[in-house]
């Protein structure tokens, strides 16, 4: 589908004329310019790309894009991709999503969509908070987290979204994060090179209902105890100074201490992302971060990719096959039926 | 070697009487085969040349407890030698396997009805199961000197048939229901060929299930020619249908295929989206079959899933469809207003059954017209049409399409139970009886500033699908500039764009035929005004008025909104104007508020289509005023 003219392009003819109306400081706006960024590069033209959200903050995002797209209903976005993509299959279709939108009110659609593996890219911005309602808690909001529906507290666990893509078969399934420009734009190519529905969960921070949510993993001082970058086929390692690093202990992930002598990098877990069993364990590193280096870190990056049929092929395959087999379909053969009178 | 048998058996006749139409109800545990014994015989009577009608009436449990009033499937068949509208108010002949069957479908027999009954399922524990508490069987206790009895040891005679055969006795019991039919083509004097055919198809992969279902037949028929006990055999001659060529169809099947003739003639790919759900299922399994006229058909994971797919895939330039019933209707609702907004192509099919909530699954009803019609948040209105017969789901499911295409829109099918599973023949067209549908489809740049949201005289949009360069946009629910599409909070614009989505709607008046008068004259004392599945029952009704000599005239509706233009001034040429509806007075509030007149409703919400005797009933009350 490349050319030399799409090649061509830059990121302003990306843009489109709407004013963008985030709040200022918005995590959104970063995502925006990294999508902008790539775009250009992934050898698309404009009119091959489609922009589908459902509702909330994120879901604006479609309108800033001077591509095709639609702002949809809430939580209904993967269903309407599912159903534009068979439609033409052709299509580079970009999901954009919330935490609320994707994982409450449109969880059912996500987990049916990762499990058909249709070839789309699915972003969900999580920042943790309803953010277009003004601030209600989210089944991402950690325990206890109080907001204007949970005065004393949030008493739901929350979800572990990229737990809950590999338990619905997801295909591709990564994390990376608003304020990690570079991060996230390897991590968008990637998912746009997979040939299948890749999930990109997205740190996201909302400076207005909840400011600093992912801090912990950002901030200088926190994030070498707290985040963990992974890389294919390389050892997992973090740290001030790379001090420290992963290791399996059958398959119980243990915190290593790389400056003790007692272990080197060839003892650490390597990172695979075809291994689903490997995959999952890191996707499970879930704990509450403690900045002192106690709590397993939290992981980044892409997880676990795997190649598996997709869906608009497979179907447009039994197509093929069924004019292959009976003949394009007779219009007049089909009225007629089997069994016919005449009355003269 | 058939054929000599049935040369033999016409030797044998003792006398043969002429009937005009004939009503059979087939009834037995929902396990019995009834559904197919009846689709064989209607199958049978209309490639014969009679004119059929059929009701298949069965629990809403796959396998209720057997030998139960619960577990009871019923097939009623209407056949004549005249026109027939209706599978028939009350039965000629009563087939019953159990005792079950009996005790749930005896008062629909005529007195002097013939009443066919299994002895086999009136054993002790079958009475018990069918609450004849004291275990007297009703056969014997000269409790049906009304009717004319016929005993038969079916599973007996059945089993016997099949003494040579090496299938267990639980396989051989399951042919039994070929027997009564091979019994009734006796009576009826019909050939079997076609259901001999039906068995070498549908057992083709066992020869052995071929050989019994086929030998259990003609041991029926064999049967009535046989016995002594046998005197009388009928005959039902071929009706007086228009000159043409005719095959019978069932209302959901006719759905599915005015669905494909549409997209032959728009030229764009059906994409249906549907979660499964009775009595609408059937049309899913029928396009899935038609893979190769590019029917696209996605199982959904549920029924909003199934309708926003469909809206993507219009997005993408396909005709996206998706069907339901009541409650999957009701999970629609929200994505329906997407597609008011986006002003998108749309089909969406209603299959109304019993409501409200899970109601009743597999009983008919008409109580969605109004939830069709306004149930939406904001202002939304969107077409609907209603089908009136199961041949008619053809003509409507094209005409859907065309109105969805042409004016950019949504639009609603109102369909029931009673017609999706109902057959009569059906007069098929040829491809070039249907005319083009001409999808207001955009495909290059003008070089102007594309406007993605300007209408043409119609009022209607402009469809862009994605893939065409210098046309990249941006729709969505939120409300949206004129002309440019873009999000728009001005209070003066959303009062226009309200108005504009509405009055587009408004114009389709303009492009739909004029409501006829069905029966009776243009000016009369008493109209009936109809909708959907009633129209048989109503018709007939009217038919025999008229015939009596009363003054009585039947307007039947297929486009409910918006209503043909001239309907308003011919409601002014009648007396009374009564609306027969399966529900508490729907249409009626309609008419009543569109057009001022003292329409009154007649209302039925029992899970059961209207007899004509019903009908007829109502309208005599009004003469006797």
């Amino acid at each position: 589908m490349s050319n030399t003219a799409a090649l061509a392009l830059t990121s302003k003819d990306f843009t489109s004329n709407q004013e963008v109306r985030w709040c200022p400081g918005c995590g959104d706006y970063s995502i925006l310019k990294q999508v902008q960024t790539i775009l250009p590069e992934i050898g698309l033209r404009r009119e091959e790309i489609v922009f589908i959200s459902g509702i909330g903050c994120s879901s604006r995002f479609p309108y800033y894009l001077n591509t095709y797209g639609m702002h949809s209903i809430h939580g209904r976005a993967p269903a309407i991709a599912s159903g534009l993509k068979i439609a033409n299959p052709a299509l580079s279709i970009w999901v954009i999503t919330g935490d609320g939108d994707a994982l409450s009110i449109g969880g059912n659609h996500l987990i049916h969509l990762l499990r058909r593996n249709f070839d789309m890219n699915v972003l969900l911005f999580n920042n943790e908070i309803y953010g277009l309602t003004k601030g209600q808690y989210s089944p991402t909001s950690p325990e206890g987290k109080v907001t204007k529906s949970t005065p004393m507290g949030s008493i739901d666990h929350p979800f572990n979204p990229l737990a809950l893509a590999a338990g619905a078969n997801g295909t591709f399934i990564a994390r990376t994060m608003d304020r990690d420009p570079k991060h996230l734009r390897d991590v968008l190519k990637e998912a746009n090179d997979h040939k299948g529905t890749s999930l990109v969960e997205i740190y996201q921070n909302c400076n207005i209902f909840n400011d600093g949510a992912f801090e912990v993993f950002t901030d200088k001082s926190s994030k070498p105890n707290t985040a963990v970058f992974v890389e294919h086929g390389k050892p997992i390692i973090f740290g001030e100074n790379n001090s420290k690093g992963l290791r399996l202990d059958g398959a119980l992930p243990v915190i290593t201490d790389l400056a003790s002598g007692s272990f080197g990098p060839d003892d650490l877990w390597i990172h695979d992302k075809h291994d689903r069993f490997k995959a999952n364990l890191l996707m499970r590193c879930f704990d509450t971060p403690k900045p002192d280096g106690s709590s397993l870190p939290r992981p980044f990056g892409v997880f676990y990719k795997e190649s598996k049929s997709l869906y608009e092929q497979s179907l447009h395959e039994q197509i093929a096959d069924s004019i292959k087999r009976k003949g394009a379909g007779d219009l007049d053969a089909l009225l007629k039926g089997k069994n016919t009178w005449e009355i003269l | 070697m058939k054929d000599n048998n049935l040369t033999d058996a016409a030797n044998h006749v003792r006398s043969m009487e002429e009937l005009k139409d004939v009503t059979i109800l087939f009834a037995g545990d929902s396990g019995d085969g009834i559904q197919l014994t009846g689709s064989q015989f209607s199958n049978t009577s209309a490639l014969f040349g009679n004119d059929i009608s059929t009701f298949p009436n069965y629990p809403a449990e796959i396998r209720a407890p057997q030998g139960t009033i619960a577990g009871v499937s019923g097939f009623q068949l209407h056949f004549g030698s005249v026109e027939i509208y209706t599978p028939g108010d009350q039965c000629d002949v009563l087939v019953v396997m159990n005792s079950a069957a009996l005790k749930a479908n005896l008062d629909k027999l005529k007195i002097g009805g013939t009443l066919i009954a299994n002895t086999d399922g009136f054993d002790i524990k079958n009475l018990k199961l069918a609450g004849y508490i004291d275990g007297v069987s009703p056969l014997e206790d000269n409790s049906l000197g009304k009717y004319r009895l016929i005993e038969i040891d079916v599973t007996k005679l059945t089993r016997e048939a099949l003494k040579t055969s090496t299938l267990g006795t639980k396989e051989k019991d399951r042919s039994k229901n070929m027997f009564v039919l091979g019994f009734l083509y006796w009576m009826y004097n019909r050939k079997m060929a076609t259901t001999e055919a039906f068995i070498r198809e549908k057992f083709i992969k066992s020869p052995e299930l071929i050989d019994s279902n086929l030998a259990v037949l003609k041991a029926g028929f064999n049967f009535g020619d046989t016995s002594e006990t046998f005197t009388t055999r009928f005959e039902v001659k071929p009706a007086p249908l228009p000159k043409g060529k005719y095959r019978n169809i069932m209302g959901n099947q006719a759905l599915a295929l005015g669905l494909i003739a549409a997209s032959r003639k728009s030229g764009l790919p059906i994409f249906y989206g549907s979660y499964p759900i009775t009595p609408a299922s059937d049309i899913l399994h029928e396009l899935a079959r038609h893979k190769n006229f590019d029917v696209r058909t996605f199982q959904a994971e549920d029924e909003i899933a199934a309708i926003t797919a469909a809206i993507g895939a219009s997005f993408g330039g396909n005709i996206g469809v998706t069907a339901s019933s009541g409650p999957g209707i009701a999970l629609k609702g929200e994505a329906l207003g997407l597609a008011c907004m986006l002003e998108i192509p749309l089909v969406v099919i209603n299959v109304q059954r019993g409501g409200p909530s899970t109601g009743l699954p597999t009983k008919t009803e008409q109580a969605d017209l109004l939830q069709a019609v306004y149930g939406r948040n904001g202002e939304a209105p969107i077409p609907v049409i209603a089908s009136s017969s199961p041949r008619d789901c053809f003509q409507v499911a094209f005409e859907a399409v065309r109105i969805a295409v042409e004016h950019m829109t949504p639009v609603f099918i109102l369909s029931d139970g009673y017609i999706a599973n109902g057959a009569e023949p059906w007069r098929y067209p040829s491809s070039d009886d249907l005319s083009s549908i001409h999808p207001p489809l955009l495909d290059k740049a003008d070089g102007d500033t594309f406007l993605p949201y300007k209408r043409d005289e119609k009022g209607v949009r402009p469809w862009v699908v994605p893939g065409i360069a210098g046309l990249e946009h941006r729709i969505g629910g939120l409300e949206k500039q004129d002309e440019t599409g873009n999000i728009s909070y001005d209070p003066e614009n959303h009062q226009t764009m309200v108005k504009l989505r509405a009055d587009k709607i408004n114009r389709i008046a303009d492009f739909i035929p004029l409501q006829t008068v069905d029966q009776g004259e243009m000016h009369s004392k008493l109209l009936l005004l109809s909708w959907g599945s009633t129209y048989g029952a109503i018709k007939s009704a009217c038919k025999e008025l008229i015939f009596e000599g009363y003054s009585v005239s039947h307007i039947h509706l297929r486009h409910i909104h918006p209503f043909p233009k001239n309907l308003g001034d011919l409601l002014k040429g009648f007396g009374h104007v009564i609306v027969p509806e399966l529900n508490s007075g729907q249409l009626v509030k309609m008419v009543r508020s569109e057009f001022l007149v003292n329409a009154q409703p007649v209302s039925k919400v029992k899970g059961l289509p209207f007899s004509s005797a019903e009908i007829k009933a109502e309208v005599i009350k009004y003469f006797q005023l």
